[in-house]
């Protein structure tokens, strides 16, 4: 019987007319392709893209010089030199992440114990030169002022989860 | 010894020690924080609670003595809970931001905390504040309020360092650690508070806020400064030396380190570091390259030896230098045909030279201080000059020693004395063999008495002797005293390698080359000078003397880490690397050879002194100069690494002259600042920064000051020789009188000459 079968289906098309099918399908469905850069996909508030430097509400810097970003940071992409301030606390003199190396763990952020490193949403930064992605404590803080609200709104939604 | 039972682990301890030291021998680590093996017991962090059977409560461990059959338990439930609930109350003052604080990361309480204390506080109410206090340059107690009161620092202060410069005011909560009203802390030893604070209260002042601990890497080194020789750990990040701690030898620094040792890092770093070969040309320096200048000094070297004789030609070295440098130095010129090569740069008497039956050293093992129960010291600033021997000898003094000083100041050693014998400096020979007589006679009086009863005698000459005019006669009647009461003899040496340089051979004598010590080659000026980090104004006996014959001089070669005053007169400037940047050996006052390696890279085109050498000795076509290593040289000048055949303090040829004091006019007592000891301490600007380092005063008896109807705090002349400086004088009691201390080694009396003799103060 098996035999017949086979035998029928080799000269019939039966393969093709069973892939054509699928694609007719497709063909007439609903489409969910995404038009970027007209159309963008939903991202969740732990969205890991571009970082930022932040600042509190009186625009004094969050960041301490603690350095545990520095050595978490599985991809050594961060460098920071701190000296001490003339109020007496400790401050970076140089905060530089290095977006090609960084592989968006997270873990800067993860534990930086001010929130002052953190990554916002951003995705498509880009740079024309390899230099270009060298991020300096300027630059950082400069995304951080820029997207401060939806960072801040950011946070908020996750605190709970913390 | 007694049996206990740890854990289920039985140990032999001895009898009278504590649970705490037993634990320590069976491996078992219970968590403390005012317990530290080299001071008292508090037992007032309570952290060490263990659980001992057949106690109703958990004892503290290292106040609970151990007793035959004790069975202790340092992990079970009570004792765990009775930890937890310690570090709770620990916790509840304690400022919960170890990310902000310098000490994160090497804090025993933040490690003790991931052990024993919540996720989360129950305190909710105000912490405690106190308020910091500036107590000097070097120790920051900007974050007081992370102190938990373990006290380790005020018991450093009066057990170790002798002197209680902190202390715990109020009671209860308001407790706080803090220094008398306006008082700084200016122990020598201060730097070793940070190190035993087991929290973030006092840090480091000039580390602080400049590097997290995890980024340190540590190399061990060997302190280049005082005699000790203090092993050290030298923390680098970037290829610069961040800081230095020490690293614990029992034989020699203990666990400790002198504020000396542990802050003249920044001397490393200093902005005078020399970093490019000079040459002066038409009165102007040129920065060259290291070929040009090594063929200058080649050339011009040769030019003096061709046209005036090799003796024409001398070196001088300080004993700070590597043996190794020390070694191919004397070697160099020694190839070139000549023996004027010294380290003993501000001895003035030399007559003991040829004489000696080897290198002077301590006469023992530096642990041996603390057994000896009778000290005499002659001629020492023995706490500025030897701040850990200085400890050493406290300690020995606890223990019931008699320390007996014999010297031309009365400087406040923090420890009890038995007999003192404060005279001027020309009396000093006197009142040594006063003592020598004495014991002859058993006349069983003063100093004589102390020594005779004794069981294990000591008798110490220091630097002050050493560069003493009669140092030979103190030194014949110091070996003297010690035979008569049957003990030991050593020197204090001077600088980290005082011992290393006599083995290197870099002295005139002791070799078939045979030359001029350090005071004949500026009694009788030489045309060529090579200066091995050496600073002539503020190295030598005689600045004025040196300074004048440095000028007068055809060529002078100065090989040095810094661009100091040689620019005056110096031809050639060679950057040499200081003992982070190269690799080489010193040995102690003890005779330990101890090496080295480069814990960073040399700065700017600074080269290793051993190498800058030997390529000389190759352009001067020295045979001999093939080394590939600094391995190499050490293995040529310290052959296997015991020394011990080749240091003997003993003399013999040097006649006992009877000497009176002239008694005439004011006598000079200089003494070497201890922050101005050598070229890196003198760029350490955190330590320039100390009491120690203040412009030195004139000090004088108030006698003496009445006669010259002056009083303390006035502007005195102080004129030596052709030369008069202008410093403020002080009533200083405790120098005797016809004597007025003025230190050397400091640029303020640099102008002025010799460190011993007769001195004139006078009205400004």
């Amino acid at each position: 019987m098996r035999m017949i079968k086979n035998f029928f289906k080799t000269f019939l098309l039966f393969e093709l007319l069973k892939g054509m099918a699928l694609t007719g399908r497709y063909f007439f469905a609903r489409k969910i392709t995404v038009q970027f850069p007209e159309e963008k996909t939903p991202q969740g508030f732990r969205f890991r893209g571009l970082h930022a430097q932040r600042r509190y509400a009186n625009g004094e810097e969050r960041c301490i010089g603690c350095k545990l970003c520095e050595a978490v940071c599985p991809a050594l992409a961060i460098k920071i030199e701190v000296a001490e301030r003339e109020d007496g606390t400790r401050r970076t003199t140089q905060y530089d992440i290095d977006l090609t190396k960084c592989i968006f763990c997270g873990f800067c952020e993860e534990s930086c114990p001010v929130d002052a490193i953190v990554e916002t949403r951003v995705f498509e930064y880009h740079g024309e030169k390899r230099g270009d992605l060298y991020y300096t404590k300027d630059m950082l803080l400069a995304i951080g002022d820029k997207y401060e609200a939806q960072i801040a709104k950011d946070r908020a939604a996750d605190a709970k989860y913390r | 010894m007694i049996n206990i039972e740890i854990d289920g682990k039985l140990v032999e301890t001895e009898r009278g020690s504590t649970v705490m030291d037993a634990a320590h021998h069976a491996g078992v680590y219970i968590p403390h924080f005012c317990y530290h093996k080299k001071l008292s017991i508090a037992a007032n962090c309570r952290m060490c609670l263990v659980e001992i059977e057949k106690a109703p409560k958990p004892m503290p461990a290292c106040a609970t003595p151990a007793a035959e059959g004790m069975k202790v338990r340092t992990h079970s439930e009570m004792a765990v809970k009775a930890q937890q609930g310690v570090m709770e109350f620990l916790l509840i003052n304690h400022p919960l931001d170890c990310p902000i604080c310098d000490q994160g990361g090497e804090c025993q309480l933040q490690d003790l905390a991931v052990g024993y204390g919540g996720g989360a506080s129950r305190y909710k109410e105000e912490k405690r504040i106190v308020m910091h206090k500036d107590i000097g340059a070097l120790v920051s107690t900007e974050e007081m309020s992370r102190c938990i009161q373990c006290t380790r620092c005020v018991r450093f202060g009066q057990e170790i360092a002798g002197v209680m410069e902190l202390g715990m005011a109020f009671r209860g909560e308001h407790a706080e650690i803090m220094s008398f009203v306006n008082s700084s802390v200016d122990s020598e030893l201060s730097g070793n508070m940070i190190d035993l604070c087991p929290v973030g209260a006092l840090t480091s002042k000039p580390f602080r806020y400049t590097a997290r601990s995890w980024e340190l890497s540590r190399r061990r080194s060997v302190s280049p400064h005082d005699g000790l020789g203090a092993n050290l750990a030298v923390q680098v990040k970037d290829n610069k030396v961040m800081r230095v701690v020490p690293i614990e030898n029992e034989g020699i620094n203990e666990c400790w380190i002198s504020d000396k040792d542990r802050f003249s890092y920044e001397g490393l770093n200093s902005p005078e570091r020399l970093t490019k070969p000079m040459l002066k040309q038409d009165g102007k320096w040129i920065e060259v390259d290291w070929q040009a200048a090594l063929e200058y000094v080649a050339n011009g070297l040769r030019q003096v030896a061709g046209s005036a004789g090799a003796e024409q030609i001398a070196a001088l070295a300080t004993p700070n230098s590597t043996a190794e440098e020390l070694y191919l130095l004397q070697k160099l010129m020694r190839g070139i045909g000549s023996g004027n090569v010294d380290f003993r740069l501000r001895q003035s008497d030399f007559s003991a030279d040829g004489k000696q039956a080897g290198a002077t050293w301590l006469g023992m093992p530096v642990a041996e201080i603390n057994t000896r129960d009778r000290f005499l010291i002659v001629g020492s600033f023995l706490r500025k000059d030897h701040p850990l021997l200085a400890a050493r000898i406290r300690q020995a003094v606890k223990k019931g020693a008699q320390v007996n000083i014999i010297h031309s100041s009365d400087d406040d050693l923090l420890m009890p004395l038995a007999n003192k014998a404060i005279v001027a400096p020309d009396a000093l020979v006197d009142a040594l063999s006063r003592v020598a007589n004495d014991i002859a006679a058993k006349r069983n009086e003063g100093i004589a008495g102390s020594l005779a009863s004794g069981e294990r005698v000591v008798v110490l000459l220091g630097n002050f002797a050493q560069q003493h005019p009669q140092a030979a006669q103190l030194h014949i009647l110091a070996q003297q005293i010690a035979a008569a009461a049957n003990g030991k003899f050593g020197f204090l040496g001077e600088a980290a390698n005082s011992v290393g340089a006599h083995l290197a051979g870099a002295v005139p004598f002791g070799n078939s080359k045979q030359g001029m010590n350090a005071a004949q080659m500026l009694a009788s000026p030489r045309k060529a000078y090579v200066l091995l980090n050496v600073e002539p104004e503020l190295d030598m006996h005689d600045p004025q003397r040196a300074i004048s014959v440095m000028q007068a001089a055809d060529m002078v070669v100065a090989m040095s880490a810094y661009k100091h005053r040689a620019t005056e007169y110096a031809d050639v400037l060679l950057p040499i690397a200081p003992f982070t940047e190269t690799s080489g050996t010193f040995v102690n006052t003890e005779g330990s050879v101890q090496s080295f390696r480069g814990a960073v890279k040399p700065l700017g085109e600074a080269r290793p002194a051993w190498k800058v050498l030997r390529v000389l000795g190759n352009l001067l076509n020295v045979s001999g100069f093939d080394y590939d290593s600094s391995e190499a040289v050490r293995d040529e000048v310290l052959p296997g690494t015991n020394v011990s055949d080749k240091l003997n303090n003993h003399i013999s040829g040097v006649a006992l002259q009877a000497t009176t004091g002239s008694n005439q006019g004011l006598q000079r007592v200089s003494d070497v600042p201890i922050y101005f000891a050598d070229a890196i301490v003198r760029r350490a600007s955190a330590l320039q920064k100390t009491r120690d380092a203040a412009t030195p005063c004139v000090a004088m008896h108030s006698g003496e000051l009445n006669k010259l109807g002056v009083k303390s705090g006035d502007t005195v002349k102080v004129s030596q020789g052709s030369a008069s400086v202008r410093l403020t004088v002080q009533a200083n009691d405790r120098m005797p009188m016809q004597t007025a201390r003025v230190a050397a080694g400091h640029p303020a009396t640099a102008a002025l000459g010799a460190m011993f003799g007769t001195i004139a103060v006078e009205r400004a």
